[in-house]
């Protein structure tokens, strides 16, 4: 029979430690996992990255609901534990759930500490540690100005930056006489200082708060002792961590300032492991994820009977704040038994010192160039003699041994057994052995397989050079592929960018995202168009000259430099009176080729340019919208004749698919999007080849979606069931508000699900209702921009110089 | 005739072309594109594309080439030629500005 192992907490620490014991043996226990944040478990070193906009919560997910599933584990999210009986082996949740264990791991982390000065409790006072903190900020930064961040430490400055980086104005207030007081020494927290202050961060030093006021229970401003006062609409305090004891405590576990553990990761109790930020192992407690790792697979082993030690770790740490580069390592306290060597270069931002004992590094702080921050770590923790190269040890490895080195050859110069990942405790030879023997060609295959880089993402630069240096050409460090010659980004990230940085005009992206061509190019600007029309719909004024021509003339080109004319005929169904305008147009016109299309509807093909006013005028006269057969956008709904004649049809398949058809027209979409809806499993709408298509059925509606049959052919996959017809619109329009939200520029449906995952999108949309009902509120938003017969405004005179030529010189010559 | 003289003919106004945009002038049999790009800077050439005769006046205008709107070949607007990989040449057509007035040299025209 399988043991029972239970976890309290599902943070980064137990995370990795699951994973470890997942590879060593699946089978050996029934994983019960409570958690108090209401979510799956997330790269908490990110959260800085999701403050300052360059990632989403999506983009940290490190274990998502189908990971839990696929190894049979239980989690129970918003369930934080209250008690632990050690007597009954039982553990109970505050929302009443209780489960045995055989095992049971406490990882509860930290808690942030609250400094309790006058108006701490007021809202707008927060902390800084997990996502609801992150949105908690983002949301502020949309509606106030002033934020106060107590605390100039490293989660401090990182809090600072990010909120910046939403526009906001930001106060970083510190105690201690200068930055980051017990990484960095006070050379080089002056140079990070001026660093921040450049990016528009004030910084107060050797200030001590007194206290916070409030205006109607709500944050106003913050007094210092000296009586300054500042404005602070939001106040983050980020002055430590103190270790999460209280359960263990009131569990009669042995607790000083962490739960106690000996070398074997075990508490008081053989039968309870303390792992991560809450254990205090040998008088030590951790607050960064390298150690907390080294204690998970220490904990794996033992779970598994495998008797294994942890022996205690040595940490270095590096900012996460973009374009600011500091790294330090160890210890670098002034005392009597110690020598420093110090290089410090303020005009070009470079401080770089080591502190030696007995000969051996102990201590290094870098700061501006910190390229060579693992090879003094590496040093550091093999504790060499570097007696012999001491007159050049500060200049770096690559001045070793004479030629200075370019940075790969000083990779490649690096030992086998160079610590490259510090969080994941990753050496050289593990990652050039695992990119050899499991024929790895990307970044994610080596984070995948590694682990290395996938922590804080510092190590990255390292991680691409080591696979440079094994695959040679046939590794692209630039894997994101650039959107086109104009720019090193590729569109996921100008995507991403857009939304961060709020910028709502193509020029406005061009210039912020550092284009090289002055106006860009026939591949991106079309894409630039498309992404502010879906990212600001009220706001943004569309480019017609971003446009391809069809889209910009709303009618397709012809070889001959002719145009084509397909109007709308809702769901396939046309009429007499229809066809009788047609016929009139065709005869009117000598419109030279009338045909019916693939996509139930008839194109007139042939038009001239100056004679499409004149064609539109009378299709619109008899009630004729654009069919926008050119364009990125809703194209058809293809139905079948469905209960209305057909004695298989199970539900109006006709009447569904006008109803969305009339929903959904006009919007603009990464790729044209093609829907169709079939009455029964015969399927003669051919729903099923389709970008998004339904089927109806006896008891509902099945939903489809990826499908493809032109390129490509490829069956759709089910997205779900449902019973109304009122769902089938809620779910249909949230999925296409999805793909407009996410899609690459010219990708079809079928592409962004491969890229994104078709399970990820079922759950999204299938499962989370409150995502459903805002990806649905969001499309309605902007149809109402969008849903404007772009024929009967051309009719009406916009773009009129599209339609006739400038000037006519032919009578004048002859 | 006219133009023997005085090859200079008007064609329109600067504002009537949108700035990244073009315009089409007939010359009996043939078409001329006129182009305007961000800076403001006036191009003129026969609008057929040299690969397949698209009317590049219907392309995107970028940095001081044109896409031709059929295969999306690009064509420098300053000298009419194909850039990249694709050779040929379109016609270029002499253009000044005076004042906010475009005039095209009509002489080398058939
Ligand atoms: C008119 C029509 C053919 C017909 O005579 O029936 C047609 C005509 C063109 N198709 Fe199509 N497609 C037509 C139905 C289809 C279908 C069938 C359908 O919609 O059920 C498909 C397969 C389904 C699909 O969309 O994948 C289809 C797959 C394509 C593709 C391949 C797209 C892909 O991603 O795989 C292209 C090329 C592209 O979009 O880049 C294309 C492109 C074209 C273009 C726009 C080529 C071009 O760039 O000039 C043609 C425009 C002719 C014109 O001026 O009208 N057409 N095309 C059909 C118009 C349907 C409508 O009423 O709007
Ligand atoms: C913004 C930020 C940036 C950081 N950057 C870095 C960095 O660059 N490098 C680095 O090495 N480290 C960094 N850290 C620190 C790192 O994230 C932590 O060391 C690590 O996450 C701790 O892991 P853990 O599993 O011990 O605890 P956590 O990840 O904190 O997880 C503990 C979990 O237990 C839950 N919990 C608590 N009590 C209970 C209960 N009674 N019942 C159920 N659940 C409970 C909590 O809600 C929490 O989800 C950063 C931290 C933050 C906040
Ligand atoms: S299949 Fe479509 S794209 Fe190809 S020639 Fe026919 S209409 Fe044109
Ligand atoms: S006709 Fe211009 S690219 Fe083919």
């Amino acid at each position: 029979m399988k043991r029972k192992l239970v976890v309290i907490g599902n943070g980064m620490a137990p995370g990795r430690m699951l994973e470890d014991l997942l590879e060593q043996d699946s089978n050996a226990f029934d994983v019960t996992i409570f958690n108090a944040e209401p979510r799956v478990n997330y790269n908490r070193l990110m959260l800085s990255p999701v403050l300052s906009g360059e990632k989403t919560y999506d983009d940290i997910i490190t274990h998502n609901d189908a990971w839990y599933e696929q190894h049979g584990i239980s989690l129970h999210k918003e369930s934080p534990i209250e008690s632990i009986d050690r007597s009954a082996k039982t553990v109970t949740s505050k929302n009443g759930i209780t489960a045995s264990y055989d095992k049971l791991i406490v990882a509860t982390g930290s808690d942030p500490i609250v400094i309790p000065i006058p108006g701490s409790k007021l809202e707008g006072v927060i902390t800084y540690r997990d996502l609801d903190d992150v949105e908690y900020m983002l949301r502020a930064s949309k509606i106030c100005k002033d934020a106060v961040v107590i605390g100039g430490g490293l989660l401090g400055l990182e809090a600072a930056a990010g909120l910046r980086a939403q526009g906001m104005n930001v106060t970083v207030i510190h105690l201690a006489p200068f930055l980051m007081e017990r990484q960095l020494d006070e050379s080089a927290a002056r140079l990070l200082e001026k660093a921040l202050e450049l990016r528009g961060i004030q910084i107060i030093t050797k200030a001590n708060t007194k206290s916070i006021i409030g205006v109607d229970g709500k944050v106003n401003s913050v007094e210092l002792d000296t009586g300054e006062k500042l404005a602070a609409d939001i106040v983050c305090m980020a002055v430590g961590i103190r270790p999460s004891t209280d359960l263990a405590q009131k569990a009669g576990l042995a607790v000083n300032r962490g739960v106690l553990v000996s070398d074997d990761m075990r508490t008081s109790d053989t039968d309870i492991f303390a792992l991560g930020e809450c254990a205090e192992h040998r008088d030590k407690c951790y607050g960064l994820v390298a150690p907390l790792y080294q204690m998970g697979a220490v904990v794996a082993k033992n779970l598994l009977n495998e008797s294994a030690e942890y022996t205690g770790s040595v940490t270095a740490t590096k900012l996460k704040v973009n374009g600011v580069d500091l790294y330090s390592a160890g210890d670098f306290a002034e005392a009597d038994d110690r020598e420093e060597i110090v290089l410090r270069d303020a005009q070009a931002g470079i401080y770089k010192r080591l502190v030696l004992k007995d000969r051996r590094i102990i201590g290094a702080v870098l700061y501006g160039d910190t390229l060579d921050g693992p090879w003094f770590f590496d040093l550091l923790k093999k504790q060499e003699d570097i007696s012999d190269m001491r007159d050049t040890l500060i200049f770096g490895q690559a001045y070793q041994g004479g030629e200075p080195l370019d940075p790969m050859a000083a990779v490649a110069a690096l030992p086998d057994d160079a610590e490259i990942c510090g969080c994941n405790g990753i050496c050289k030879s593990k990652i050039t052995d695992a990119i050899a023997s499991k024929s790895l060609t990307t970044l994610d295959e080596v984070r995948a397989h590694t682990k290395a880089s996938s922590s804080c993402g510092t190590c990255t630069g390292l991680v691409e050079q080591l696979m440079t240096l094994t695959l040679g050409d046939a590794y692209n460090p630039n894997a994101v592929t650039p959107m086109c010659p104009c720019t090193e980004f590729g569109h996921s990230d100008v995507r991403r960018l857009i939304k961060a940085k709020e910028l709502k005009t193509i020029p406005d992206v061009q210039q912020a995202l550092e284009w090289k061509t002055g106006s860009g190019c026939a591949k991106c600007r079309p894409a630039l168009n498309y992404y502010l029309v879906a990212d600001w719909p009220s706001q943004y004024a569309d480019d017609y000259q971003s446009r391809f021509i069809n889209e910009r003339v709303h009618a397709n080109i012809q070889k001959d430099g002719t145009y084509s004319v397909v109007p709308r005929m809702w769901g396939g169904m046309t009429s007499s009176k229809e066809l009788r305008t047609i016929a009139d147009v065709v005869d009117k016109f000598n419109v030279p080729a009338v045909k019916v299309t693939g996509g139930q509807r008839i194109d007139m093909l042939g038009i001239k340019k100056e004679d499409l006013p004149g064609v539109w005028a009378d299709l619109g006269k008899a009630g004729f919208v654009s069919g926008q057969a050119y364009a990125k956008g809703l194209r058809t709904v293809k139905t079948c004749v469905g209960t209305n004649w057909c004695r298989f049809g199970t539900q109006d398949s006709t009447g569904l698919g006008i109803r969305i058809e009339k929903f959904m027209w006009g919007s603009w979409t990464p790729a044209k999007l093609k829907l169709a809806v079939s009455g029964c499993p015969r399927n003669c709408s051919e729903a099923t080849c389709k970008d998004i298509g339904v089927i109806c059925v006896d008891s509902g509606y099945e939903i489809h979606f990826a499908g493809a049959a032109g390129l490509d052919i490829k069956g759709s996959e089910v997205l779900g069931k449902v019973s109304t017809e009122e769902e089938v619109l809620e779910h249909v329009v949230a999925l296409a508000q999805m793909y407009r939200e996410q899609g690459h520029y010219l990708e079809r449906i079928y592409k962004w699900a491969a890229r994104v995952g078709v399970d990820e999108i079922r759950s999204q949309i299938m499962d989370n209702e409150t995502k459903r009902k805002a990806y649905f509120q969001s499309f309605v938003l902007s149809q109402q921009y969008a849903q404007v017969d772009p024929w009967c405004e051309r009719v009406s005179g916009k773009h009129k110089h599209e339609f006739k030529p400038m000037a006519d010189l032919s009578v004048e010559v002859v | 005739m006219n133009s023997a003289i005085e090859p200079w003919v008007l064609v329109g106004q600067l504002s009537d072309i949108p700035r990244q945009g073009a315009r089409c002038v007939k010359h009996d049999k043939q078409s001329i594109a006129v182009f305007r790009t961000m800076d403001d800077q006036v191009f003129a050439l026969e609008d057929k594309c040299p690969h397949k005769c698209g009317p590049l006046s219907q392309g995107i205008v970028h940095d001081g080439c044109v896409t031709c709107p059929l295969h999306n070949w690009v064509i420098s607007l300053s000298t009419g030629e194909a850039q990249g990989a694709d050779s040929g040449a379109t016609l270029c057509i002499p253009i000044k500005i005076e004042q906010e007035n475009i005039l095209i040299d009509v002489s080398k025209l058939r």
